[in-house]
């Protein structure tokens, strides 16, 4: 990667320069536009709405200071964010393995199909499927029962588990699509080199395949840790009253409360707690990698 | 140490037969090189000592032992791959240490065996490198630290200098030869590099088709070929085609080569004979009798290719193109259009069954 990179600048930016013009025009009208009016709105009192005054002030973050509520939602939402990167790549990266190295040709690309179903349903709509299958005399319950001699309640709707089976349900295929483009590029010949010298396919596992597999880990737990950790949708509809999260917070005071710089502050909040984060983790699994 | 023994292994894909009853004896510490064209079976052959890959039928022992349930990291071979197969995620010194670290040896033992293993490779000094900082045949010499490091009983070498460009590739072949004497350790060698097979190995196997086609030590396989195949493909050869006499065939314009070299053939039968073109004297006038060349043969020079030390005439003759090595030894050269006599000796003539 580094080195990569030095070959890149030492033929200079210039020539990339048109090539990058049209994505930075991009970005700078859709990403950088809103979200300094949103850093705007953050430091004001009330939204410069209908005539309303207004004037700056600090409150928005000082509430969150103030109020333990927000700094336990927080929690909360941190780890719902871990809870779901784990089990993403618990269930992904091996996934993504057999897609990379076990299965060729047809069934191949059959099982890669199933994988990325979920990024073509709406997120909607697979919500609320989930509801139907998860709630008491749903989909799930119904077929327990009519397997299982005895009788058992499984009422999985609004509860924690909900929300992660929902969020993983979404979240997974980005895991098992980053695994797969790194596990997809180690040559075979390394996991034959590495069997030849006496390891055994567990020793390859730890030692060749998993850190080679690194940055296609990171760059899935990255993809997931951070949206999971601002979701809403899957924590309100699943989650019901268990389902209060720092990111359904934040929706009630754009949708509900109409108190857009609080929203806007604790969204900055997040935004800088999520980049402390990654960049602590950083180090450590760049050494890892 | 030990010997591989491969007994009647054919192992097919599909329809294609890989490897059709290849029976090879791979003597203890012997240097043994596999020689074909592509396609012919060589890595097939490899991956079935080494345990990747599982002939359909056959035997496979090694040191006496059949391998037939012993997996590849219990079979203790070592393996230089044909693009070197280093851990790119590791050092130099890492990727050799590899192999004594995951059976749990001592820090320190690992660290003197990998240095001992860099300093054989010449690369004592660049242990602390990634692979991607090293050149092709410094990554090669790595490849091979790393196979022998663990004391391999076999080591397995498919086309390692392939990448290698010709100074380097000569370089490396004293270098692994000198290593392999050193630990005598069985070493068998693909390549399709005739050159190579012959300079550094004690016995060569030509494979053609998943088939062996013949084997045995390099000079044997040079003078005595056995079929067309052997003569053509592991150097260069005149062919004559015709029907056996008592001592040698008949051409079909009636014309006799004798032949002292080969088996003996059924007269009538469809046989070939081979020279090798540095056994033939080109001359422009009549053959002296005294010489024993007792085959000679009337053509034109058609074409000739000064190689330094030596030139290659191409002769023509009834439709035929023969080709003569001759040494410069500073005499006079034959001109293009010329008309030649051209003499060998029947000892220099193989009898092949067609
Ligand atoms: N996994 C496989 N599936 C199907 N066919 C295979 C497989 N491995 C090898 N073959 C076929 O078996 C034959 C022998 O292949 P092999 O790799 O042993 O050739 P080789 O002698 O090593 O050739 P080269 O000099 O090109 O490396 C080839 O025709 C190849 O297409
Ligand atoms: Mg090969």
């Amino acid at each position: 990667m580094a080195d990569q990179l030095a070959i890149g600048s030492r033929r200079g930016l210039k020539p990339a320069l048109p090539l990058l013009l049209p994505a930075y025009l991009w970005l700078t009208v859709a990403i950088f536009l809103p979200l300094s009016a949103m850093v705007f709105f953050s430091f004001m009192t009330d939204l410069p709405l209908a005539g309303k005054d207004w004037a700056f002030t600090l409150g928005n973050y000082a509430a969150f200071f103030s109020q333990g509520l927000y700094a336990t939602l927080m929690l909360a939402s941190l780890r719902l964010g871990l809870e779901v990167t784990l089990w993403c790549i618990v269930i992904g990266y091996p996934a993504a393995y057999v897609l990379a190295k076990v299965l060729k040709g047809r069934s191949r690309e059959a099982i890669f199909l199933l994988v990325i179903l979920p990024f073509w349903s709406n997120g909607l709509v697979r919500i609320f499927s989930w509801a139907m299958v998860l709630r008491e005399g749903g989909i799930l319950d119904t077929a327990l029962n009519a397997v299982l001699p005895f009788k058992i309640n499984i009422d999985l709707m609004y509860s924690y588990p909900a929300v992660i089976i929902g969020l993983v349900h979404s979240y997974v295929p980005y895991m098992v699509l980053t695994c797969y483009l790194t596990l997809q590029a180690i040559d075979d010949s390394l996991i034959e080199a590495g069997r030849s010298l006496g390891a055994s396919r567990r020793q390859v596992l730890w030692r060749v395949i998993i850190p080679l597999s690194m940055p296609g880990l990171i760059a899935g737990a990255a993809l997931i840790f951070v949206p999971v950790v601002g979701s809403f949708m899957e924590p309100r509809i699943l989650g019901g009253r268990t389902g209060t999260f720092y990111g359904t917070v934040i929706e009630d005071q754009f949708v509900a409360v109409f108190n857009w710089p609080l929203g806007a502050a604790l969204s900055f909040i997040l935004l800088a707690v999520v980049l402390i984060i990654l960049a602590l983790a950083a180090p450590v699994l760049r050494r890892a990698g | 140490m030990a010997g591989v023994q491969v007994a009647n292994v054919s192992r097919s894909f599909g329809a294609h037969k890989a490897l059709d009853d290849v029976s090879i004896d791979f003597a203890d510490g012997g240097f043994y090189a596999l020689l074909g064209p592509s396609g012919s079976g060589k890595t097939t052959l490899l991956r079935q000592i080494a345990g990747f890959d599982f002939p359909d039928s056959g035997r496979i022992a090694i040191g006496g032992e059949s391998v037939e349930r012993v997996p590849v990291e219990k079979r203790r071979i070592g393996m230089v791959f044909q693009n070197y197969a280093l851990f790119p995620n590791m050092s130099v010194a890492d990727n050799v240490a590899f192999g004594l670290s995951v059976r749990g040896e001592a820090k320190a033992t690992i660290a003197a065996e990998v240095q001992r293993a860099l300093d054989l490779v010449q690369l004592g000094k660049l242990g602390a490198r990634k692979p991607h900082q090293l050149s092709g045949g410094q990554r090669q010499r790595v490849a091979l630290a790393r196979a022998i490091v663990t004391k391999p009983r076999v080591l397995l070498l498919d086309e390692p200098l392939g990448a290698l460009d010709k100074a380097l590739r000569v370089d490396m072949q004293i270098e692994l030869k000198r290593i392999q004497r050193e630990i005598g350790i069985t070493t068998i060698f693909v390549t399709h590099d005739q050159e190579e097979a012959l300079t550094m190995s004690d016995r060569i196997g030509i494979l053609r088709d998943g088939r062996l086609v013949q084997e045995g030590p390099p000079e044997e396989i040079y003078d005595r070929p056995q079929s067309e195949f052997a003569a053509t493909f592991l150097g260069d050869a005149n062919i004559f085609r015709g029907n056996a006499t008592g001592n040698g065939i008949l051409l079909a314009d009636g014309t006799t080569i004798a032949a002292a070299v080969g088996d003996r053939l059924v007269p009538g039968a469809k046989a070939s004979c081979a020279v090798r073109p540095e056994r033939i004297q080109i001359s422009t006038g009549v053959v002296k009798p005294d010489t024993g060349n007792a085959n000679s043969l009337k053509g034109q020079v058609s074409k000739r290719i000064f190689a330094g030390n030596n030139s290659t005439y191409f002769v023509d003759r009834d439709g035929q193109t023969l080709k003569v090595i001759v040494q410069n030894t500073g005499a006079e050269r034959l001109a293009e259009g010329e008309p030649v006599v051209l003499s060998w000796s029947p000892d220099s003539t193989v009898l092949i069954a067609a």
